[in-house]
């Protein structure tokens, strides 16, 4: 792999990792008397890692030409198993806290393993490290097949991909020793902010740059999707994250923001985290790994079209929601509800686009696991869409907000949607890659995908029960016009649905590891084989497929 | 028509980029910078106070060990979070929160109104292992609180920051910072008349963890929670926050 870099390539690697070890260093002693100290420590390793890696290649000859005839796939190949690592790691810290929920001692008497500390691993590392390293692997493939163009260079890609792991790490690592600005999804303190704006804008440059180099006069779908997510996540980190930092060497800074403005930006960067980070970028995957494995184009143009404009306008004005009867003004929660409603539509537009892609396929949807993983997702994107206008309608929120019935919404989203569109484009991309005809075991993708449907439904079914039993006990009163329970009451009715909720998580967790197992599998067997390399090549121009072009048949008319 | 538009747009990738900016520009631009120039959007209240150093210390282990993740502080205007918490909570309250902590999920109860709720013993021995006192809960035990001392340090360049971002922190209180911390959880005679100068007679000076020898990280928490709900009297006196205008 680093042998395929340039000379100047490695050159620029160099100086990068030797710049990240040196600021690594600096931040330590800097920091000495403060945990910052320890990621400081943390980035100076990982930037000496990645010195020495590259270092052992100084005297590697210059790569041949022929690679330009390539597509350049080594950033997405470590990037799918990256993803899968995070998945596999992030899952099972959910479960565990979801077991912490259950029995509160389930845990050390450390302040590092506690609830607090631990939930924000969970989030940050399945939202960020599994599925933002989909994103950017899968991304990199798509926009190079469907531009019919070479990634610019081989460096920049690496830059994305490195670095951002580097700050999924440093998160991670700083939750545990108290290191967060409390903001949900954007917990990393100011600095790490800092060094994700690098990171981002060099992977939107990148995306444009490759865009610039298409040979196809189309943008596809997908792409519209990939760039709306790296740019509108560029603006909401940006603006949520403003802060006032103590001191140079100190792990702690304070929003710019206060009270009722602070909450009115946090959820409109929250409630767009999950539009733009965790619908339209997946939405991007839908849109050419489904076709794709089904062989199929996309069943409509002008409905993607109309979906993608719906969800770019109206999302951002939904944040709201996330504060009914709050000390936020009347109007924007009315604004808030007004728009959540109406996003139903672009929302099922696109579920809709592609469960009628399928048409003509289902019986590929029968026979294949890995297609079925794409259709269920689609499944569990239109319900969870669905059940979030419900869910932002005023009385309905006074009801749900605060319970586990959000948690139950999000993990429809998350594990239905996220998580199974992930797989299923994971266990297509794999084979292709790697140059393979299919995955090690179908079989074991069967499995996946049982134990992931019967994990999601068992742990949506135990916190819908729970979150509605919870609302419902703490507004009920009694003859005498008293509230009928305590507070402890609704805490202790909770605990079965803890334990089914945590039993599900274990089901959806082990089809993870099975996943992560299979794909490496795949790879070791993959490099005793050789075979068809067309989807390698770019311009690979007569066995492009229906759904490698923009939607033609409707396009052309 | 629109769809022969679009053919043309999604030809132009920085044409296509420019459009996706300002379509999704417009929405939170329409809702959140109102926000910052309407002046009913929150209340002015005279009374209202700043936290104390030992305070803002309290708050920001409360961020550390994320409490928010289990507790609300924001009382919604629904008749039975009034008759369960107290009045519903105001904007004014939140004023000085930087960051706000109304938090999204209840697995423990409201605390925005939990000062002077409990004493400070019975916060001491809950937060040391909440089972010990209700057997029941789920709360983590945080017994590392009332063994590590607390950081007043550089409180100075805390207070300093956040009068940066508007918070009215005079420069006595700044570089006073680390002694009030340690007067109000030491309870010393000789240094709290500038402390009840700077934040006003009613501060609590006490000895939180009911350890006199040190200041622990339990006596910032502890005085925090104690003050929750407590910034500014306004929502008590309001009889309409408590009142039957409310809905079910
Ligand atoms: C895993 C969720 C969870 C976390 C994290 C958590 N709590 Fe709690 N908390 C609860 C539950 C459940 C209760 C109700 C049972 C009880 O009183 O122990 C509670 C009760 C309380 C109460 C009593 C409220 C009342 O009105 O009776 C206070 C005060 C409190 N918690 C403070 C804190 C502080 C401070 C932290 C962080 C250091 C914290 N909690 C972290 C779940 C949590
Ligand atoms: C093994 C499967 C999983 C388990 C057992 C699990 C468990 C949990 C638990 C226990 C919480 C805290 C809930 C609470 O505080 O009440 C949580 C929160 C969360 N999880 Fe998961 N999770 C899983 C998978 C996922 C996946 C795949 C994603 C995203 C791709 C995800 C995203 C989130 C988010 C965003 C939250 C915060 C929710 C909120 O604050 O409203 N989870 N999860």
């Amino acid at each position: 792999m680093i042998s395929e870099l340039t000379f100047r390539e490695r050159r620029q690697a160099l100086w990068v990792s030797g710049a990240v070890m040196v600021v690594g260093l600096l931040i330590a002693m800097a920091g000495h008397d403060n945990v910052i100290a320890v990621h400081g420590i943390a980035a100076a390793l990982y930037g000496g890692a990645f010195l020495l890696i590259v270092y052992r290649y100084r005297d590697a000859p210059e790569p041949s030409l022929e690679r330009l005839a390539q597509y350049y796939d080594d950033p997405t190949k470590v990037g799918i198993v990256v993803s899968l690592v995070w998945g596999v790691f992030a899952m099972g810290v959910g479960d565990w806290i979801a077991w912490m929920m259950a029995y509160p001692d389930f845990t050390f008497d450390a302040a590092w393993s506690s609830f607090g500390r631990m939930r924000p691993v969970h989030t940050t590392g399945v939202i960020f490290g599994f599925g933002g390293n989909a994103l950017i692997a899968t991304s990199l493939h798509v926009v190079q097949r469907t531009s019919r163009a070479r990634l610019p260079d081989q460096f920049s890609p690496w830059f994305v991909l490195v670095g951002y792991n580097l700050f999924c790490l440093l998160a991670v690592i700083g939750y545990p020793l108290g290191i967060t600005q409390s903001k949900e999804y954007a917990e990393p303190e100011w600095y790490l902010d800092l060094w994700l704006v690098i990171v981002w804008v060099t992977y939107l440059l990148l995306y444009l740059r490759t865009l610039a180099r298409r040979q196809e006069p189309h943008i596809y779908v997908a792409n519209w999707y990939y760039l709306a997510f790296i740019l509108v996540v560029a603006v909401l980190h940006i603006v949520n994250n403003l802060a006032m930092p103590v001191g140079l060497g100190i792990d702690k800074s304070y929003s710019l923001f206060a009270g009722v403005q602070d909450a009115m930006t946090q959820w409109w960067y929250g409630h767009n985290a999950v539009a733009f980070f965790l619908t339209a970028g997946f939405l991007g995957m839908l849109y050419y790994y489904l076709p794709k494995c089904a062989g199929r184009p996309v069943y409509s143009y002008r409905m993607s079209i109309i979906s993608f404009w719906g969800i770019t306008f109206m999302y951002m004005w939904a944040g709201s929601h996330h504060l009914h009867y709050t000390a936020l003004p009347q109007w924007v929660q009315t604004l808030g509800v007004t728009f959540s409603v109406m996003l139903l539509v672009p929302s099922w537009g696109s579920a809709a686009n592609a469960l009628l892609t399928l048409n003509g396929a289902w019986h590929k949807v029968r026979d294949e696991p890995t297609l079925r993983f794409m259709m269920v997702a689609a499944v569990f994107y239109g319900l969870s869409t669905f059940e979030g206008s419900f869910m932002a309608i005023r009385p309905v929120n006074s009801l749900s907000h605060y319970t586990d019935w959000t948690i139950g919404h999000v993990h429809s989203g998350a594990m239905g949607w996220v998580a199974f569109i992930v797989f299923g484009s994971i266990y297509s991309l794999v084979p292709w890659l790697w140059k393979c005809e299919r995955m090690y075991s179908k079989y074991l993708i069967e499995i996946h995908f049982w134990l992931a449907l019967s994990g999601t439904l068992i742990y949506l079914i135990s916190l819908w029960n729970a979150g509605i039993t919870q609302g419902l006990m703490w507004r009920t009163y009694g003859e005498s016009g008293e509230l009928s329970y305590s507070f402890l009451e609704s805490m202790i009715a909770m605990k079965p649905y803890y334990v089914a909720r945590g039993i599900g998580g274990f089901l959806f967790w082990s089809g993870a590891c099975l996943a992560l197992l299979n794909v490496l599998l795949t790879i070791r067997q993959a490099h005793a084989m050789e075979t068809d390399k067309s989807d390698l090549t770019v311009s690979a121009g007569s066995s492009l497929t229906p759904a490698d072009l923009p939607l033609t048949t409707e396009q052309r008319a | 028509m629109i769809f022969g538009a679009h053919y043309k747009l999604e030809k132009n990738s920085l044409a296509l980029v420019l459009a996706i900016i300002v379509v999704s520009g417009i929405g939170g631009f329409v809702e959140i910078a109102p926000l910052f120039t309407i002046d009913e959007t929150v209340e002015s209240d005279p009374d209202m106070r700043m936290y104390t150093p030992l305070e803002l210390s309290g708050r920001n282990i409360y961020i550390r060990e994320g409490c928010y993740a289990c507790h609300s502080q924001m009382i919604r205007t629904l008749k039975d979070e009034v008759d369960r918490y107290g009045p519903y909570s105001l904007a004014a309250e939140s004023q000085y929160d930087h960051p706000m902590l109304w938090g999204s999920k209840r697995t423990g109860p409201d605390l925005a109104r939990v000062g002077d709720k409990y004493s400070d013993q019975w916060h001491t021995q809950h937060l040391n292992n909440p089972r010990d006192v209700i057997p029941e809960s789920i709360m983590p035990a945080y017994s590392w609180l009332l063994r590590n001392t607390l950081n007043a340090a550089n409180l100075t360049d805390h207070l300093t920051a956040m009068k940066r971002v508007g918070v009215p922190y005079t420069s006595e209180m700044i570089t006073n910072a680390s002694n009030d911390a340690l007067a109000q959880a030491t309870a010393d005679p000789a240094l709290q008349d500038g402390l009840f100068a700077r934040y006003g007679q009613d501060t609590n000076v006490r000895i939180f963890d009911g350890k006199p020898d040190t200041v622990t990280e339990m006596d910032a928490l502890v005085a925090y929670l104690q003050i929750l709900g407590q910034l500014t009297q306004l929502p008590y006196k309001d009889a309409s926050l408590t009142d039957a205008t409310l809905e079910e």
